[in-house]
């Protein structure tokens, strides 16, 4: 059989294309959240996960109680001076690659409470890649970040963040 | 944060009961069964718990501080982001403080509005509860059947405010909009279909085998011991004293319904269980009375020099710009004073001290938390338990940690 019949009967089945595509699409369609949940919008977060609205729908059930286990931490509430360290903790644990979601008013800018007690934006300490508006945002407003999300991870390919 | 802050090292190493020794576990901050960002400091004999010291403090907002550098008017904001599992119930101890030092009264149909927020507030607080609780301790369909109804909740406080969880509703001088005819339509719908999913929950709970041998003698808490820890609400009715705040120090017109206190002399975490399941049976009673008695009327008080003007009086009367600028530039001042006002929330005694000097923003506020005070039960109700029983014991102790740092 020459290479011509060759590529004619397997033509039809096989598809090409590049290995960073196909590792974007496994890693997009699977991002694990760390389970840490913060304050009000923590409360948004498990109804995005239950049946209303079903965060199932994109890979992102699997809430992991360790942040071994996890892709992206959701960070869902406010950040105190006290708990930064630990959220910075709990992201170091987290094995690459890794993305992180600011979740609402308060992890993103400090929202309304210009004080001595918050952090002003998780950014400072934790490097995020969606931020969402809203005081607590919407469970859609979290589906639509995971899908930004998720659109970026597609297009990093293997190595993310270089 | 100091390395040494609240740490029992002392115990580790010390001898037991079964011939081990003691070891000082650390609980949290971020631990998936703590209901948020609580740390415990346990000392285990074996699996049994010595001694617990709870490290509060990571979700501190500074909460009362921040009420100082507001307004009157704008101060409901914040009072929605401490206990944010009851957000109108928090608005409404502030707004009947403010109203008592500037000594108004809300028309009846507010009254009543506030009433039928209050109690949607309090199912949908204990929906949470229920779900969270349940999924700690293994039964893992409670979460979407209990979420199921607390959306239905969101939307009708979606409807009537324009928000999902933090509303605003209830403000000083009455509410933010009139009930609209849909909302009134779906509150009816609720009303029909809730009792039946409360049936559903205890189908799922109540006899469940896994659930009693989780939760029926754990956490024991004696009547005397709740009373002098300062235990409110399902804690201490869940341990048979009736004393609830509604009855007790009526407000809002609380003295109208009929309704029944729960209470359990379980004194265990089921007893507290089958509290809040009364209560939620309780509140859409409630909730049934107040729709059927809603007067007609206006929902906010008389006074320009407290609330804006409506939209349409601004085109045509000078005085009522003059008053719309004054409001949105100043704010109002509140006479010099302070005062205390405590609701019944769904975790307890939900209290709210003001201090005004005569001016346009509160010298200082305060709150009693009720999660905050009836945390300190749990200790008590943990001792000699195994550690597993922990995850029961903070589940129904129910929590809130914005609640409790504030």
């Amino acid at each position: 059989m020459g290479i011509e019949e060759l590529v004619e009967s397997i033509g039809s089945h096989v598809l090409t294309t590049t290995l960073g595509k196909v590792v974007g699409w496994g890693r997009g369609n699977s991002v694990w959240p760390a389970q840490f949940g913060l304050a009000c919008c923590a409360i948004e977060m498990i109804a995005t996960a239950t049946a209303g609205v079903d965060i199932a729908r994109f890979g992102s059930e699997a809430m992991r109680a360790s942040p071994r286990q996890s892709d992206l931490m959701i960070v869902s509430g406010r950040v105190s001076q006290k708990m930064a360290p630990i959220l910075r903790t709990v992201y170091d644990q987290m094995p690459e690659p890794k993305w992180v979601i600011s979740m609402g008013a308060c992890a993103s800018t400090g929202g309304v409470f210009n004080n001595y007690a918050l952090l002003q934006g998780v950014d400072k300490i934790v490097p995020v890649d969606v931020y969402i508006p809203g005081c607590p945002p919407r469970p859609e407003d979290l589906l639509n970040a995971l899908m930004i999300l998720q659109e970026r991870i597609k297009a990093q390919g293997i190595l993310p963040r270089q | 944060m100091s390395e040494t802050e609240g740490v029992t090292i002392t115990k580790t190493g010390a001898p037991g009961a079964f011939g081990g020794e003691l070891l000082t576990v650390n609980f949290g901050p971020h631990h998936p069964s703590t209901h948020g960002v609580l740390r415990l400091i346990v000392d285990l004999d074996g699996e049994q718990i010595r001694r617990v010291k709870p490290v509060i403090g990571y979700l501190h907002t500074g909460i009362e501080k921040q009420m100082e550098a507001l307004r009157w008017q704008q101060g409901v904001v914040v009072t929605d982001r401490h206990d944010y599992l009851s957000p109108p119930i928090n608005n409404l101890a502030y707004a009947l403080a403010v109203e008592r030092l500037m000594g108004v009264d809300v028309p009846p149909r507010a009254q009543v509005l506030r009433v039928i927020m209050s109690e949607l507030t309090r199912l949908s607080s204990h929906l949470v509860w229920m779900g969270t609780s349940g999924l700690e301790l293994g039964a893992m369909s409670m979460l979407m059947y209990c979420f199921r109804e607390r959306d239905t909740i969101l939307d009708m406080n979606e409807e009537i405010s324009g928000f999902r969880m933090h509303t605003s509703y209830i403000r000083p001088g009455g509410v933010y909009a009139d009930a609209t005819p849909r909302f009134l339509e779906m509150l009816e719908g609720f009303i029909y279909a809730m009792p039946g999913h409360i049936d559903e929950y205890e189908n799922l709970l109540t006899m469940n085998p896994i659930w009693r041998s989780r939760t029926i003698g754990i956490g024991r808490l004696s009547p005397d011991d709740a009373k002098v820890l300062g235990a409110t609400g399902p804690m201490l009715r869940g341990s048979g004293v009736d004393w609830d705040l509604r009855k007790a120090v009526p407000y809002s017109g609380y003295e109208s319904y009929d309704f029944e206190v729960a209470t359990s002399d379980d004194c265990d975490c089921y007893g507290r269980y089958l509290v809040r399941i009364k209560e939620m049976r309780e509140a859409v009673k409630i909730l049934r009375q107040a729709l059927d008695k809603l007067p007609d009327g206006p929902v906010n008080v008389d006074d320009r020099k407290m609330l804006p003007p409506p939209r349409e009086e601004l085109e045509t009367s000078m005085e009522a710009v003059i008053h719309h600028f004054k409001l949105f530039t100043e704010g109002y001042s509140v006479p010099p004073g302070d005062v205390y006002v405590a609701v019944e929330s769904g975790r307890g005694e939900n209290g709210c001290y003001v201090v005004s000097d005569g001016t346009h923003k509160p010298r200082r506020v305060k709150f009693r938390a009720a999660s905050f005070v009836n945390l300190q039960a749990l200790e008590r109700m943990a001792l000699n338990h195994m550690v597993a029983d922990m995850i029961a014991i903070i589940g129904t102790a129910d929590a809130v940690l914005g609640d409790v740092d504030r």
